[in-house]
């Protein structure tokens, strides 16, 4: 067996730890592989084209920017701040919670395009989190505040990977099912998807207690500022 | 039939506003790098499908050349002031969300309507692309209400859309090159490479051991390769359908099932799961990079064990 396309791996991982820029290490990882696979350069090159073309879906999410940018300048993340300033008792750990239990929930009946980083992250779930978390703690420090954005997107990935598989008509469901089908194992999409349950209630249960836990450690913050 | 080009001539159009308004941007240095990089991408919109392989790549090449070395500039377009928006969103008060809604009900309650009635049968859309195009039309919607609600300036949304767009800068194009490298290495064969790899270093007779190695492998290549669905048949073939499967009888359904978990572990955890952890900490601002996958790793570990713990007790204990 040629072991040597596995250099193409050494050079993302490198790559990534030197902190060169993505896509030339993304780049530089698929031109070695395909050469050192035997492939000739320009065959590579038509294979790195053509797969660039074919997955043109994944960036069309970005037409979303000019809705969500015209929405900011007229002050969409001010009034999700306001929202949850309105709620009594509303702190950062609840919110999240809640949110992570709702993109479980959604995205476990095939709503997964409900949430998302670009439509709900960030003018929505994330200025609310701030919010809460300064209604419980005070302003926060620059790194606090940033931890809490992080952890708001960290809770919409989460929510979404350990719920979606247990809807049935999943991507992620179908190639299980396909694969098992060809050596000779058939399977329903619903046989499997059942299974994706118990996962989804530890990462609720894991993640839940990450977040309150965050929670807590922050409202140390203060205290030890006043004294 | 409304199929996905009709989506990427959209796409095409703001991809070639930001590269107009790019080039009039005085205020940035680097203008032109934007305005290449954004002109590109229009290009690979409009035209990608009458290209051949080859231009497509060459596309691809300079679209990196052009990020990787630097040629990108963050512009800042003319907008309201902090205290503007205070005050616009006391005004306006919640409908401000229901724009911001349209899009995700739109996708949403679309395709289920596309799909559990009898609308389905129409052939209105390209098969298992109507979530996406309905996403499209939902953003045609939302712009339209909130143009004729706010009436702002008449560039404001693609102004606005590249002040976001530049502050993601090259990360934008990085889940797709990410995809675009899977295919490569699926080309070259790496993923049976590591799946002779991982076949080879199983000790005999142990059914957690197995269990451990299948789900350590799993999340290990997910966090390679930056998605579980590339690992995925690459384990089961070398380990769980041949060993766990055949050799110690357990159950197929948890071992799938459960096994495709443990990669979704591994997601949380790379850099290049970029659309998952890049992005977001690019949209959010973030310094860290990996501020996001931080926030992960405490939830990630964990989760991970659990899922070995459901592998061996439902798929082995349980089922024998």
């Amino acid at each position: 067996m040629n072991y040597w396309p596995l250099v193409g791996i050494a050079i993302v991982v490198g790559g990534f730890a030197l902190r060169f820029n993505p896509l030339l290490v993304v780049v530089a990882a698929a031109l070695a592989t395909g050469v050192l696979a035997g492939l000739d350069l320009v065959a590579v090159i038509q294979a790195l084209g053509s797969a660039f073309n074919d997955n043109r879906y994944i960036s069309v999410t970005w037409i979303i920017l000019p809705v969500i940018g015209l929405l900011e300048r007229y002050g969409l993340q001010q009034r999700a701040r306001a929202v949850i300033e309105s709620v009594r008792g509303a702190t950062m750990g609840k919110l999240l919670v809640i949110y992570l239990l709702f993109r479980q929930i959604t995205a476990a009946i095939g709503m997964k395009d409900i949430g998302g980083h670009p439509q709900t992250v960030r003018p929505l779930v994330a200025p609310m989190a701030e919010a809460a978390a300064e209604m419980s703690h005070g302003e926060l420090p620059e790194d606090k505040r940033q931890k809490v954005l992080a952890m708001a997107a960290a809770t919409d990935n989460v929510g979404l990977f350990f719920g979606e598989d247990i809807f049935f008509a999943i991507a992620s469901i179908l190639l299980i099912q396909g694969v098992f089908e060809s050596y000779g194992y058939p399977l329903t999409p619903l046989q499997l998807s059942v299974w994706a349950i118990p996962t989804a209630i530890c990462a609720f249960i894991i993640h839940g207690w990450r977040i309150t836990a965050f929670d807590r450690r922050l409202g140390r913050i203060p205290r030890r500022a006043v004294t | 039939m409304i199929t996905l080009e009709w989506l990427y001539v959209l796409a095409g159009v703001v991809f070639a506003g930001w590269a107009l308004l790019s080039a009039f941007d005085r205020s940035n240095g680097k203008r032109w790098g934007n305005a290449a990089f954004w002109v590109l991408l229009a290009v690979s919109f409009f035209f990608g499908s009458q290209f051949s392989a080859f231009g497509n790549g060459i596309l691809v090449l300079a679209l990196v050349a052009i990020a990787g070395l630097g040629g990108l500039g963050r512009s800042d377009p003319a907008t309201t002031t902090a205290d503007e928006r205070f005050n616009f969103s006391a005004l306006l008060g919640n409908r401000l969300f229901l724009p911001a809604l349209v899009v995700p009900i739109t996708a949403v309650a679309g395709t289920l309507l596309y799909n559990y009635t009898p609308a389905g049968e129409s052939g209105l859309f390209e098969e298992r692309r109507e979530t996406l195009i309905l996403f499209g039309l939902g953003v045609m919607l939302a712009l339209a209400a909130a143009m004729a609600w706010l009436r702002p300036p008449v560039l404001a949304p693609m102004q606005e859309g590249r002040r976001l767009i530049d502050s993601i800068g090259w990360a934008a194009i990085l889940p797709q090159m990410l995809a675009a490298l899977g295919a490569v290495f699926a080309l070259a064969g790496v993923g049976d490479v590591i799946g002779s790899l991982a076949g080879t270093i199983i000790p005999d007779g142990s059914v957690l051991v197995a269990v451990v190695v299948f789900a350590t492998g799993m999340a290990l290549f997910t966090i390679i390769m930056g998605n579980a669905f590339a690992a995925f048949p690459v384990m089961a073939a070398a380990i769980g359908i041949p060993l766990l499967v055949e050799g110690y009888g357990g159950n197929p359904a948890v071992i799938g099932a459960v096994g495709m978990l443990a990669g979704f572990c591994g997601t949380l955890l790379t850099p290049m799961a970029a659309n998952f952890n890049i992005v977001p900490a690019a949209l959010l601002e973030l310094k860290d990079q990996n501020g996001v996958i931080r926030q992960q790793v405490g939830t990630a570990i964990p989760l991970w064990f659990c899922n070995v713990a459901i592998i061996y007790v439902a798929g082995f204990l349980l089922w024998n």
